[in-house]
């Protein structure tokens, strides 16, 4: 059967929509002229400006780092609340729980990013905690927005998971702590990684959190681009994007590859003849 | 049903007074909250016996079966296994597996990994652990399915490492929560006896739970009849079958005709039952349970043991109704007839087909009689 020419050139359309953008940036990262958007000759020129950029290294690293804390912690505690959600019955206060714990998926930013500076602001005064903004205040107000969102993701995964697994390791002999380390936390991994990503992902990119709770000696990536846009934009920034989405394909790449090969299925093989019973004991 | 005449052979545990219960169940309550699940349970099972819990959904067999597991606490009553109170013992010290209605395999592990897992929490040496899951598997016939994962097995193949599994253990007592449920029904008369057969063959007791009552008949060794919580009647299949204590039982296992009346005479082994819906003839019946003149009884019997026929019974011991042909349901190897009396009430026979379907001797709208031997119906009073 032809395939209509009208969906494949939706296809098409809907790609372009997607990644013309990056190949772009890729394409102006190898740009000889100091402006970002005018073409003039092919040069690596960007990469090494970017290569002698403290600033803006340093704020890459900064945000990398933060990021990594961000995505770990939210994972650790979001498993844990949508462990009490899922598999705790009852207990007091549960929707409430349910209810306070997705509130800051809803929340404007701006809302979270002005409360998070207040309250930092009131609690140094009071016990003289958490000191001056830095990485930590960021990571800090960056957990409070990612934990909903990897909450959601386990949660949803652990609802889907046969409870009894989990008796029948217990069932085995395996104790408690034992079954939720060798069978729940296994079951529940893609949605770890999962959660683990996006909640980088979140750190990674924000920006308006970043600028209520940072301070002056912790700058993250996105601040330093967005700040250098109001002194022109350097083309060194299509320089730095190209690599993280170099970087970035090659871990999907091999994240890809470990998922396919994981689940390949094993060739079929022939049933065992009958074979007459042999005592257990 | 090769496989239940071998546990009639055997010497009858339970008829024996020296012989101490393996498992013991005594008092045994479950209170979620005010609603009772269980209800005041004693029950002995036997070593090596293949119990079955049987009741509709909703009865408390499960809830019962969990909490000979551990995973729920009774709020009242003990369990002993093998003479040891489990009350305390959580699920993962008591020498109880369990096969779950879901199989529970782990998604994760391979079929090696998953057998293999009970072993590895009780610190066996590899060499061990890997000759027993050998032998396991072999005794199942899943030998050659070592390296699967479970979503690449079918359901009866799950099933069969379900209960290799729990089976590796060796614990001194299996439960089985609807083991053959998520099969089709082909498999699961299949699984039935080769279940029955490996129970055998390791000697292991079984409690199991389900609400197919062909599937318990086929299987246990005892029956325990289960309604709201509470146990009706233990006994072996064909006492369940031949001699049910109460109207529940009697419907619940298999499709039985039921009168009501007044006894009339009571006499040693018989009584004579008047019932106005069998049109006012006095019915004897053979009883156990005594029941004073004037009392008001049911009397059961099933169709298969009323005979249909054109002509009255020559021997006047018999009890004989008269009706017409309503309805012949023909199932290929039986037919069931429904037959109404004068005062409208269908009497059910079930009669084998001797005959090809055209030279049938019995027709619809035909006046036949239905009689019954005295010994062959039972009289209820519950």
């Amino acid at each position: 059967m032809k395939r209509s020419k009208f969906l494949l050139s939706m296809l098409a359309f809907g790609y372009a929509f997607m990644y013309v953008p990056l190949f772009c940036v890729i394409g102006f990262s190898f740009n000889g002229s100091k402006f970002v958007t005018t073409w003039s000759h092919f040069s690596f020129k960007w990469y090494h400006t970017l290569a002698q950029n403290r600033i803006m290294l340093d704020a890459t690293l900064n945000s990398l780092k933060i990021a990594c804390c961000t995505a770990t912690v939210s994972v650790v505690l979001g498993a844990l609340a949508a462990i009490a959600i899922v598999r705790f019955k009852r207990f007091s206060g549960k929707s409430f729980f349910i209810g306070m714990i997705a509130a800051p998926l809803i929340m404007p930013d701006v809302v979270t990013g002005l409360s998070l500076l207040l309250l930092f602001i009131g609690m140094n005064n009071l016990f003289g905690w958490p000191g001056e903004h830095g990485s930590m205040t960021v990571t800090i107000a960056h957990i409070t927005l990612s934990l909903s969102y990897v909450t959601a993701i386990i949660q949803s995964r652990l609802a889907e998971i046969d409870s009894s697994i989990e008796e029948a390791a217990l069932d085995l002999g395996a104790t408690p702590t034992k079954v939720f380390f060798v069978i729940t936390i296994p079951a529940i991994s893609s949605a770890i990684i999962s959660g683990w990503v996006l909640s980088f992902v979140l750190s990674f990119d924000d920006v308006v959190l970043a600028s209520f709770v940072s301070g002056p000696q912790s700058t993250t990536l996105p601040m330093v681009v967005f700040s250098s846009i109001r002194m022109g934009l350097s083309p060194q920034i299509n320089a730095l994007t190209t690599i993280i989405i170099g970087v970035l394909t090659v871990c999907v790449a091999i994240a890809g590859y470990i998922i396919y090969h994981s689940s390949k299925r094993i060739p079929q093989k022939s049933k065992g003849e009958g074979k007459h019973w042999r005592s257990l004991v | 049903m090769a496989a239940k005449s071998r546990h009639l052979n055997k010497i009858e545990p339970w008829h024996d007074p020296e012989e101490r219960p393996y498992v013991y169940i005594e008092n045994l309550t479950k209170d979620y909250d005010g609603s009772i699940a269980v209800d005041e349970v004693t029950l002995s099972v036997y070593r090596g016996e293949l119990f079955s819990l049987l009741g509709r959904s909703g009865c408390g067999k499960s809830t019962l079966l969990r909490m000979l597991a551990g995973f729920e606490i009774p709020s009242s009553g003990r369990i002993y296994i093998d003479g040891i109170d489990m009350s305390g013992i959580p699920p993962h010290r008591r020498p109880v597996s369990m096969v779950f209605q879901s199989y529970a395999l782990f998604p994760h592990m391979n079929v090696e990994q998953n057998v293999a897992f009970g072993l590895k929490q009780e610190k066996l040496p590899k060499s061990q652990i890997n000759e027993r899951v050998n032998d396991v598997l072999e005794l199942v016939q899943m030998l050659d399915f070592k390296k699967r994962k479970p979503h690449q097995l079918s359901g009866g193949q799950r099933q069969r490492i379900a209960l290799a599994r729990s089976l590796v253990k060796r614990p001194k007592l299996l439960l089985l929560d609807e083991p053959l449920a998520a099969l089709d029904k082909k498999l699961r008369e299949k699984t039935q006896l080769e279940l029955v057969n490996i129970q055998e063959e390791v000697g292991i007791t079984f409690i199991m739970v389900s609400h197919d009552q062909e599937e318990a008949m086929t299987m246990a060794s005892r029956i325990g009849i289960m309604a709201d919580g509470r146990i009706i009647q233990v006994g072996t299949p064909t006492e369940i079958y031949e001699y049910p204590n109460s109207k529940y039982v009697s419907n619940f296992v298999g499709t039985i005709n039921m009168f009501e009346g007044v006894v009339m005479e009571e006499e040693e082994n018989y009584a004579v039952v008047r019932s106005s819906v069998l049109d006012e003839i006095n019915i004897m019946v053979e009883h156990s349970t005594s029941a004073a003149i004037g009392a008001h009884v049911s009397i059961a019997i099933r169709p298969e043991k009323v005979v249909i026929s054109k002509r009255p019974p020559k021997d006047r011991n018999y009890n004989c109704v008269k009706g017409i042909v309503q309805d012949i349901v023909y199932l290929g190897d039986v037919s069931i007839y429904h037959v109404e009396l004068a005062n409208g009430r269908i009497v059910y026979s079930t009669a084998t087909n001797l005959f090809r379907i055209a030279e049938r001797p019995i027709q619809w709208d035909d006046e036949v009689y239905l009689y019954w031997l005295p010994e062959n119906s039972i009289l209820l009073t519950a």
